[in-house]
C-alpha cells in the first residue's frame, strides 16, 4: 500500500521533479473519494483544486440545453484532472464527474499557485508538465475531429 | 474463378448502416479463416471484398458484416433471406492465431474493424488456455455505432477477458468512456514484452494504435494490422490493390506491422 | 529462306488454322492486325522514334522489319482491351447459371515479335499463369499461340533493350525466329525454337543456312546493340526506388505529366484491368466484362471516402516505382523491357531513362513539401 508521498512521486505528471518539489506538492495534497456520479467540480466554479486519479475514471462533461450533459473526454487512472487552476482566469470550463466509484488525490491549487509565484523554477516545471497534458488532450481531440470511423450519412 | 451461389439465410442489422449476412452455399462451401476475405457479388450490380466476421471451422453458415457505403454494399445489405449472393474466395492472409498463442493477446478494433477481428476473439476465447491475458479494446464513433453489442457484453461478462470500449463522441445517456481508442492501451492488463496485438480499423487509427502499443512496450514484430486498398479481382491479376511492394489480395490484408509502418508513413502510396 | 518465304510462312500458318496477326501500315502507323497474306506486311517502311515523336517513312529498300516498335504490343491479342468473362442468366429465385466465355475459335499466330516483346509476354505469363491463380482468358489465348520472332536490326531512337537485358536478339520464347538480311539479296535466317516450329519449317522454301548467313545474322543484332537510342543504368534500381519515394523529381515530373495514361496503354507489360458487372433490365441477365485500366486514373485507387493517390505526383510515382522497382517484389523480375514505347507515345515526351537517371544522380534527396 503506497503512501501519499509515494503515489505523488509515481504520478506521471510529476515525473522528473526533485524531492524538495515533490515534498512541497505533497504538502498540498490529500486522499479523497467520490461516489459514482458525484461531481468533482462544475463549469464556472473557481478552479482551486485539481486531481490525479488513483482508481476509477472521471468523465469531463459539457452541458448543452438541447442534449443535457455530454461526455467530451474520459480521464483514466494515473492521469490529471484539470489544468485551469494554473492558467487565468482560474475557472473551470466543464464539469468533472466520477464515472464509477473514484479514489483520487486532491491538490490545493490555490496554494500551489501561490508557491509558484514565489518559486519561479517550480512554476516553470509545473507549467511544462501541465502544458504537456494539454497538448496530449488537444492532439487526441483533433484526431477525434477527423471522424475516421465515418458513421451514419458519412463516407 | 466465377462466383459460387449462396443463399441468404439471415440478415441482422447491427447499426444504422451495417448489417450481418449469414449465407448457405448452393454449391461448394467457401470457408474463410479469421482475417481472410471473400468477394461478395450482388447479381448484376458488382463485387466487393468483405472480410469474414464469423468462424467456419464447423458447419455453420458463411458470415459477413457489411457496411453500406456504395452501390454494391447497399445492394447486399438490402437482400432478404432467400436471396442469392455470389461468393468467390477465400482470399488473403489470416490473423496469426497459432503464432500468437502462449502469450498475452491484445485485440484493438476501430469502427467496422471489429468485424474482421471477431473471429479472432472467438477463437482466443474458445481456446482460452492457449493464451495469457486476452484484452479486447474497442473504439467507435458514437455509442450507436458499436458493433455486436450483446456479444461484446458477453465477452465482458467473462472473468477471463478484459473488454474496454470507448467512443469518439458521446451522446445523451452514455456513461461509458469517451476518447480515442489509444487511451485504452496504457491501462490494458498485459505484460507488453510477452504480448501480441491484432489491430484493425481505419489506417489513421491503426497508425496511432501501433505507436501507442510500441510506447507501451509491445515489440513491433508482435503487432499485426489489416490493410485496405481498392480491390477488383482478388487473385493478383488486376493490379489495383498494390501497396508498395505488396499486393493486398495476395500478401495481405493481414500484415506484420514492421512490413507496413514505413509504407504507412509515405503519403498517397 | 528468300523474301518470298514470308508469303509461304503466312500461308502455312493460315492453312493450319491460325489467326495470323502481324504488323501492317494503317493510319500513319505500323500497327498489329490480322493479316491474310504477307503482302499486307510493311514492305519498305520504317519509322522515326523519338520522345513524343512517331512518324512512318518510306525506305529506300524493301525491308519488311526495318523498324523497332509500333503503338501496339501483343497484349492487345493476349489481354484484349475489353473481353466478356462470363454471362449469367437469372433463374427466378434460383442460383443464376454462369456461363464462362469460350476460347477464341482460332489459335493465335504472332508474326514479327521483337525480343523486347517476347520478354514482355514472358513477364505477363508470370502474372497470369504462374501465380496461385491462372487468368483463364489469358491462358486460353496464350495456349497454343505460335510465335514467329524477329531479331532487330534497326533499333529505334528510344530503344534500350540492351540495358534491360531483353534484346535485341531473341533467345527464347519463340517457335521460329527470323533475322532479315538485306545485303547480298533479300533473305531471312530462320532459327527453329520448338518442335512445332521445326514442323512448320518443313512447309517453307528454306535451305540450310551457310556460315556466312549465320555470321551476317549475328552481325545484325551485334550492330544493333551499339545503336540503342537510350541507355539505362539498372544496378540496384529496386533499392534505389524504394529508398527515394519522396524524391523531388516526382513533383518535377508531375508538372509535365498529363496523367493521360498513354504510357500504360502502349506499355507491353502493363496489365492492370478492371471488371465491370452489367445487367440487362429486360431479361434480368448479367455479364462480367474485363477491360484495361490505368493507375493514372483517379478512380484507380478509390476506397470508400476517396482515392489514395490523388495527386499526379503520386500516380506517376506509382507507375515508375512499380515498373522498375516493386515489380521485382511482386513478380521477381523488372516490369520494363526497354521497348521505349512510353517515351514515344507520351504527348509531352517524358523519358523514363532520364527520370531514373535524375533520381539516381541525386539519390537521397527529399521533397519536404510533399513528404510524409
Amino acid at each position: 500500500m503506497e503512501t501519499l508521498d509515494e503515489l505523488i512521486a509515481h504520478a506521471p505528471v510529476f515525473a522528473g521533479l526533485g524531492s524538495e518539489d515533490l515534498t512541497l506538492i505533497a504538502g498540498c495534497a490529500q486522499n479523497v473519494g467520490f461516489d459514482d456520479g458525484e461531481l468533482l467540480f462544475r463549469e464556472g466554479e473557481p478552479a482551486d483544486t485539481f486531481y490525479v486519479v488513483r482508481r476509477g475514471r472521471v468523465s469531463l462533461e459539457l452541458h448543452t440545453p438541447e442534449r443535457g450533459g455530454l461526455v467530451i473526454d474520459t480521464i483514466e487512472p494515473g492521469e490529471v484532472v484539470g489544468w485551469s487552476w494554473l492558467f487565468e482566469p482560474y475557472v473551470w470550463h466543464f464539469d468533472a464527474r466520477a464515472a464509477g466509484p473514484l479514489r483520487a488525490i486532491a491538490f490545493d491549487g490555490a496554494c500551489l499557485r501561490g508557491k509558484c509565484d514565489d518559486d519561479k523554477e517550480l512554476g516553470y516545471e509545473l507549467m511544462k508538465r501541465f502544458a504537456q497534458v494539454m497538448i496530449d488532450r488537444l492532439q487526441h481531440a483533433r484526431v477525434r475531429l477527423l471522424d475516421v470511423y465515418g458513421g451514419v450519412g458519412v463516407g | 474463378m466465377t462466383p459460387v451461389a449462396h443463399r441468404v439465410v439471415s440478415r441482422v442489422q447491427e447499426t444504422a448502416d451495417t448489417w450481418t449476412l449469414e449465407l448457405e452455399s448452393l454449391d461448394v462451401r467457401v470457408r474463410p479463416r479469421a482475417g481472410q476475405f471473400d468477394m461478395l457479388y450482388a447479381f448484376g450490380v458488382g463485387e466487393v471484398p468483405i472480410s469474414t466476421s464469423g468462424d467456419h471451422e464447423g458447419d455453420g453458415p458463411l458470415t459477413h458484416t457489411i457496411r453500406a457505403v456504395g452501390a454494391v454494399t447497399r445492394a447486399l445489405c438490402g437482400l432478404d433471406a432467400g436471396a442469392v449472393v455470389g461468393v468467390r474466395g477465400p482470399f488473403g492472409t489470416e490473423w496469426p492465431l497459432a503464432q500468437t498463442a502462449g502469450g498475452d493477446l491484445v485485440i484493438v478494433a476501430g469502427g467496422i474493424g471489429l468485424a474482421p477481428l471477431r473471429p479472432a476473439v472467438r477463437h482466443a476465447l474458445a481456446r482460452r488456455d492457449d493464451y495469457g491475458s486476452v484484452s479486447v479494446l474497442v473504439g467507435a464513433r458514437t455509442p450507436q455505432d458499436l458493433l455486436f453489442v450483446s456479444e461484446l457484453e458477453g465477452w465482458r461478462a467473462r472473468f477471463d477477458a478484459e473488454v474496454d470500449v470507448t467512443v469518439d463522441a458521446a451522446a445523451t445517456g452514455w456513461h461509458g468512456r469517451v476518447g480515442l481508442v489509444t487511451t485504452l492501451i496504457p491501462g490494458a492488463v498485459i505484460d507488453p514484452a510477452n504480448a501480441s496485438a491484432l489491430v484493425c480499423g481505419p489506417e489513421v487509427m491503426m497508425t496511432f494504435v501501433v505507436r501507442a502499443l510500441v510506447d507501451r512496450g509491445v515489440p513491433l514484430d508482435r503487432i499485426w494490422v489489416s490493410m485496405e486498398r481498392n480491390m477488383r479481382c482478388a487473385v493478383g491479376h488486376c493490379g489495383h490493390c498494390q501497396l508498395g511492394p505488396t499486393l493486398i489480395c495476395r500478401d495481405g490484408a493481414v500484415f506484420p506491422a514492421p512490413a507496413m509502418t514505413r509504407l504507412m508513413e509515405v503519403r498517397e502510396l | 529462306m528468300g523474301a518470298d518465304g514470308l508469303t509461304a510462312l503466312v500461308e502455312a500458318l493460315r492453312q493450319q488454322g491460325y489467326r495470323v496477326v502481324g504488323p501492317t501500315v494503317r493510319d500513319g502507323a505500323i500497327v498489329l492486325d490480322e493479316i491474310s497474306s504477307a503482302d499486307e506486311l510493311p514492305h519498305g517502311w520504317t519509322a522515326q522514334h523519338e520522345a513524343a515523336t512517331y512518324r512512318v517513312e518510306r525506305r529506300e529498300d524493301d525491308a519488311v522489319f526495318g523498324w523497332a516498335v509500333g503503338p501496339h504490343s501483343w497484349k492487345q491479342e493476349l489481354l484484349p482491351s475489353r473481353v466478356r468473362l462470363w454471362r449469367a442468366a437469372a433463374r427466378n429465385g434460383d442460383a443464376p447459371a454462369i456461363e464462362e466465355e469460350p476460347p477464341p475459335d482460332r489459335p493465335l499466330a504472332l508474326l514479327g515479335a521483337r525480343s523486347c516483346d517476347l520478354h514482355a509476354i514472358a513477364i505477363q505469363d508470370r502474372v497470369f499463369l504462374e501465380g496461385r491463380y491462372v487468368e483463364r482468358d489469358y491462358a486460353q489465348r496464350r495456349d497454343g499461340a505460335f510465335v514467329v520472332a524477329v531479331n532487330c536490326g534497326e533499333p529505334g531512337g528510344t530503344c534500350f533493350c540492351a540495358s534491360m537485358g531483353t534484346g535485341p536478339r531473341a533467345e527464347t520464347g519463340f517457335d521460329l525466329a527470323l533475322t532479315e538480311l538485306t545485303e547480298v539479296g533479300h533473305r531471312y535466317l530462320v532459327e527453329v525454337g520448338s518442335e512445332r516450329g521445326r514442323a512448320l519449317v518443313s512447309a517453307l522454301p528454306v535451305r540450310e543456312a551457310s556460315e556466312d548467313d549465320r555470321a551476317a545474322a549475328t552481325k545484325v543484332t551485334d550492330d544493333a546493340v551499339d545503336r540503342m537510342g537510350r541507355r539505362l543504368e539498372t544496378a540496384g534500381i529496386q533499392e534505389l526506388l524504394a529508398a527515394n519515394l519522396e524524391h523531388p523529381r516526382f513533383a518535377e515530373v508531375a508538372e509535365r505529366c498529363l496523367t493521360c495514361g498513354n504510357c500504360t496503354l502502349v506499355c507491353p507489360t502493363c496489365f492492370c484491368t478492371s471488371v465491370e458487372d452489367v445487367n440487362d433490365l429486360a431479361d434480368g441477365s448479367a455479364e462480367r466484362w474485363r477491360s484495361w485500366d490505368s493507375c493514372f486514373s483517379t478512380e484507380y485507387s478509390y476506397i470508400h471516402g476517396g482515392s489514395i493517390r490523388r495527386s499526379p505526383r503520386a500516380r506517376y510515382r506509382q507507375w515508375l516505382t512499380h515498373k522498375f522497382g516493386t515489380w521485382f517484389d511482386q513478380f521477381g523480375t523488372s516490369g520494363c523491357v526497354g521497348c521505349g514505347r512510353c517515351i514515344i507515345w507520351c504527348p509531352v515526351g517524358i523519358d523514363v531513362t532520364e527520370e531514373l537517371a535524375a533520381i539516381r544522380a541525386t539519390d537521397g534527396k527529399v521533397d519536404r513539401g510533399n513528404a510524409g
